[in-house]
């Protein structure tokens, strides 16, 4: 029954991880090889002074001085509190503003896939392996200012596939874009669980809200047999259940190592996940959650993060029609951890700092609007000791706007990622990314509804 | 186009009398702006709007005018005409996106120029309170792009029970549509060629058509015939021809179409046009630009933040639209795609215009609506801050003098 030859949990990726990402020399090498043009590692630090600094979790330093090296962040505080070391490079930024790379925790680009027609479930389909590292779709990202991304499958499955949290780093691979969230178990992503009408279609798969739930109840129950057997082995690979690619990942969910991110639009839809992450004891962020405003008490009483969505009109299919800007004020008064996403193509990457602005319109605290397109999402991906926010030691991943990052007069100028300008709206060909134009966007990426 | 011509028109143009008198013309107002955009000149800093029984009565500075005791008083940042979308299928397509609630495409033929929009219109469609919501007044609305004839537009107020009482203009405009959409909707055409093919064989009937229908001999006088009706309106300049065309090669077609037919054109969309600047000069014909947001796929691939910006460098006429989408958003909102303009290098004047007066002028409803003008119709709508910021937003609309709505009291707050 077993394989002797494979280790409990050891998957093809760990070992890719373990050969080849655990040695910073070769990361050091990947870089020199893919991107010959700009200075690996930033050995030599770079002092970025003069604009105001917004951290999110700390200060904004009016004026202030934000210090990079090796990729991370050395220092950021006021003029008088940071020193810059004598070898920085000094980069005049005055009158710009600095801050976090903006973390998108829902989005399309990347033109990947996920499972077929086969099966309402495939917890097997990972995202991973279908991304186009060159697509233009990210190159849209970056001009919007997006560093950090939670690439997903659709919602047309109930379990549409794993998804893969990347950074956009300009290079040859996909495996150069990982951020790992979990290194020992070589976890890359999270999972995508749809509920509500966008599954629900001719068998295989269901054709009701109660036989969606079943479902999933029935595949996680296989999930926590499978787990129990695999516990029981005691790591002895002769009993170890042989190898199943959706109840290995499974596993990860119901031992908190993979997120769920949960498509769910309704209010009735956004309970009844609530109701089967409680049963089963997974990490759940709730995206979407178009009526969050009708279940703002029960949404924050769950303790499950939300990730919203802001659209210029409502409407265009049932189970949205109720979904209003309004969630985001009253789901911050509620006391829930939520963000906004691109959902992109659903929203333009390059204008997702309109989410959190038309947030702020509605009603929505400055600060609130701040954390939902940085810490906030870095949370649901479990990057937040990472990015998300400007502090030593993280990685130094922000970008440079020409003003206030709320307001319709402002651009992103540039973007950084570990210490790397990875787009300067002052070489033509970034900016094209950011207008677009003749023969800018091929169309890649683009074709299914959320 | 304004003009009455048909025996319907004049039907319709009763019932605008009777549902103009239906409307409830209520308080006299006041309205006074930190700034207030007239679109006749530069803006009045601390400016004064009085509205008397639906118009504009009197526009000036503060200290010029005297605000009569008995007026009903509103206050605001910024003050600008109603807003005017050019071009939008909204009250035909509704947002429940159904079946039910779609009626801006018949697939049963590419061309159906006897399609009246007022037939399919829906004035208390939730999408249409919407719009109104943000602050536009007045919509260009009817059938879809996506035929080589979809059917017909007219111009209506976003207020009003029925269509009746919304109504301006109750035929504008037949849309025609070049490009590769139509073949998605068609067996045929299934190609550009053939359907531009297509429509000049319509075209040609209804010239012939057209010269029948004004013979003096009326013996001579054709058959009644609803579609070469509409066609050989179009062909004696009583209505436009919105031709949406996207692809560089599909824009320079709709220019030959009218070099050849003499139809008064509106190009719909345009995406390419920033590589026609001169041949568009030349031509002298507006543009209705596709929303700025609209998605880079298809025959939008190449469209541009900044094709606003260079087409305003360029000098050639164009406003903003809400178009069409098949899925979300369910309406855009001129404002929202203006703003974007702006963003990406348009001068706010410009955009403004391209909000108000300009489409007012293109679509020969200037003598009512576009500008803040004694004896124009009172729609006004009242920002607190600047239109444009993402941050700020209408909190007054007034139409015909009636506040339509008021943020403070809106049930989605």
């Amino acid at each position: 029954m077993s394989d002797p030859t494979v280790t409990s949990g050891c998957c093809p990726l760990r070992c890719f991880r373990r050969r080849y990402l655990l040695s910073p020399a070769l990361v050091l090498m990947i870089l020199f090889t893919a991107m010959p043009e700009v200075s690996p590692g930033q050995e030599q630090p770079i002092a970025f002074t003069g604009a105001d600094i917004i951290t999110v979790t700390g200060p904004t330093y009016e004026e202030g001085v934000l210090v990079v090296q090796d990729g991370a962040i050395l220092a950021v505080g006021s003029s008088r509190s940071v020193t810059i070391p004598d070898n920085a490079e000094v980069v005049d930024v005055s009158g710009k503003v600095i801050m976090p790379g903006l973390v998108d925790p829902h989005s399309h680009i990347g033109e990947g896939d996920g499972g077929d027609r086969s099966s309402a479930l495939h917890p097997d389909a990972r995202i991973l392996d279908t991304i186009n590292p060159r697509s233009d779709t990210f190159r849209k990202a970056l001009a919007g200012g997006i560093t950090s991304v939670n690439v997903m499958p659709g919602s047309g499955h109930l379990i549409s596939g794993q998804t893969v949290y990347l950074k956009l780093r300009q290079v040859n691979t996909v495996e150069e874009m990982l951020v790992y969230v979990d290194e020992e178990n070589g976890i890359y992503g999270g999972i995508k669980f749809a509920n509500g009408t966008n599954p629900m279609r001719q068998p295989p798969f269901p054709g009701t809200r109660a036989r969606s739930a079943a479902m999933v109840r029935a595949l996680l129950i296989k999930a926590q047999e499978y787990q129990a057997r695999m516990e029981a082995a005691e790591e002895n690979p002769e009993r170890m259940p042989s190898r199943d690619l959706g109840l290995e990942t499974l596993v990860e969910v119901l031992e908190g190592r993979r997120i769920v991110h949960n498509h769910t639009h309704r209010h009735d839809d956004i309970l009844t996940a609530i109701r089967l992450a409680d049963e089963f004891g997974y990490r759940m962020v709730l995206h979407h959650v178009s009526e969050a405003w009708k279940v703002a008490d029960e949404i924050a009483a769950s303790g499950y993060p939300a990730s919203i969505i802001y659209i210029d009109s409502p409407g265009g299919k049932l189970e949205a029609i109720d979904l209003l800007p309004k969630s985001a004020p009253v789901l911050e008064d509620a006391g829930v951890d939520f963000g906004f996403h691109t959902d992109d193509s659903v929203t333009d990457s390059r204008l997702f700092l309109r989410s959190p602005a038309f947030g702020i319109r509605e009603g929505m605290s400055r600060q609130k609007a701040l954390e939902s397109v940085t810490i906030a999402n870095a949370r649901q991906m479990d990057m937040d000791d990472r990015v998300g926010s400007l502090e030593t030691g993280k990685d130094a991943d922000f970008i440079i706007l020409s003003g206030d990052p709320f307001s319709v007069y402002t651009r992103v100028e540039q973007a950084w990622i570990e210490g790397v300008n990875v787009w300067d709206y002052e070489d033509p060909e970034d900016r094209k990314f950011s207008t677009g134009g003749l023969n800018v966007y091929q169309g890649g990426g683009y074709g299914h509804h959320h | 186009m304004p003009g009455l011509f048909c025996d319907f028109r004049i039907l319709f143009t009763l019932l605008i009398l009777i549902g103009a008198s239906f409307a409830t013309v209520t308080a006299q107002i006041a309205v006074t702006g930190e700034t207030v955009y007239t679109m006749e000149g530069d803006p009045i800093t601390d400016g004064v709007v009085l509205v008397r029984d639906g118009k504009i009565e009197q526009v000036g500075p503060r200290d010029a005018i005297t605000i009569p005791d008995d007026y009903e008083r509103y206050d605001a940042a910024v003050v600008t005409p109603g807003l005017i979308d050019a071009r939008s299928v909204v009250g035909l397509a509704g947002y429940y996106n159904q079946d039910h609630d779609q009626d801006q495409l018949e697939l049963s033929h590419a061309i159906q120029p006897d399609l009246r929009a007022f037939d399919a219109y829906n004035a208390r469609e939730e999408l249409v309170g919407f719009l109104r919501q943000n602050g536009i007044t007045t919509v260009h609305t009817g059938h879809a792009p996506g035929a080589v004839i979809s059917g017909q537009t007219m111009i209506v107020k976003t207020a009003g029970r029925t269509v009746e009482e919304s109504i301006i203009d109750s035929t504008t405009a037949l849309a025609i549509t070049l490009g590769s959409t139509v073949r998605n909707h068609y067996d045929t055409p299934g190609t550009r060629s053939k359907g531009v093919a297509m429509l000049r064989q319509e075209l040609i009937r209804a010239r012939e058509y057209s010269e029948r229908r004004r013979d003096a001999d009326p013996d001579k006088h054709p058959d009644r015939d609803l579609k070469l009706d509409a066609l050989a309106d179009m062909l004696e300049g009583d209505i436009f021809a919105l031709i949406t065309a996207h692809r560089s090669q599909d824009i320079m077609t709709a220019l030959r179409l009218r070099d050849e037919f003499g139809f008064p054109l509106l190009l719909d969309g345009a995406a390419e046009s920033y590589l026609l600047t001169e041949e568009l000069s030349q031509a002298n014909v507006p543009i209705i630009l596709h929303p700025t947001m609209v998605r880079t796929r298809g025959d939008t691939e190449n469209a541009a933040f900044d094709t606003p910006a260079k087409l305003s460098e360029a000098g050639i006429p164009f406003v903003f639209q809400s178009g069409y989408e098949s899925y979300v958003p369910k309406t855009r909102v001129v404002l929202f795609e203006a703003a974007v303009a702006v963003g990406y290098g348009l001068d706010r004047r410009k955009a403004l215009k391209a909000l108000t007066i300009e489409p007012a002028r293109i679509l020969n409803i200037d003598e009512r609506l576009g500008s803040l003008q004694p004896g124009k119709d009172a729609d006004l709508v009242l920002f607190n801050g600047d239109p444009f910021e993402y941050t700020t937003r209408p909190i007054h609309v007034i139409i015909d003098g009636n506040p339509v709505y008021d943020y403070e009291q809106s049930s989605d707050r």
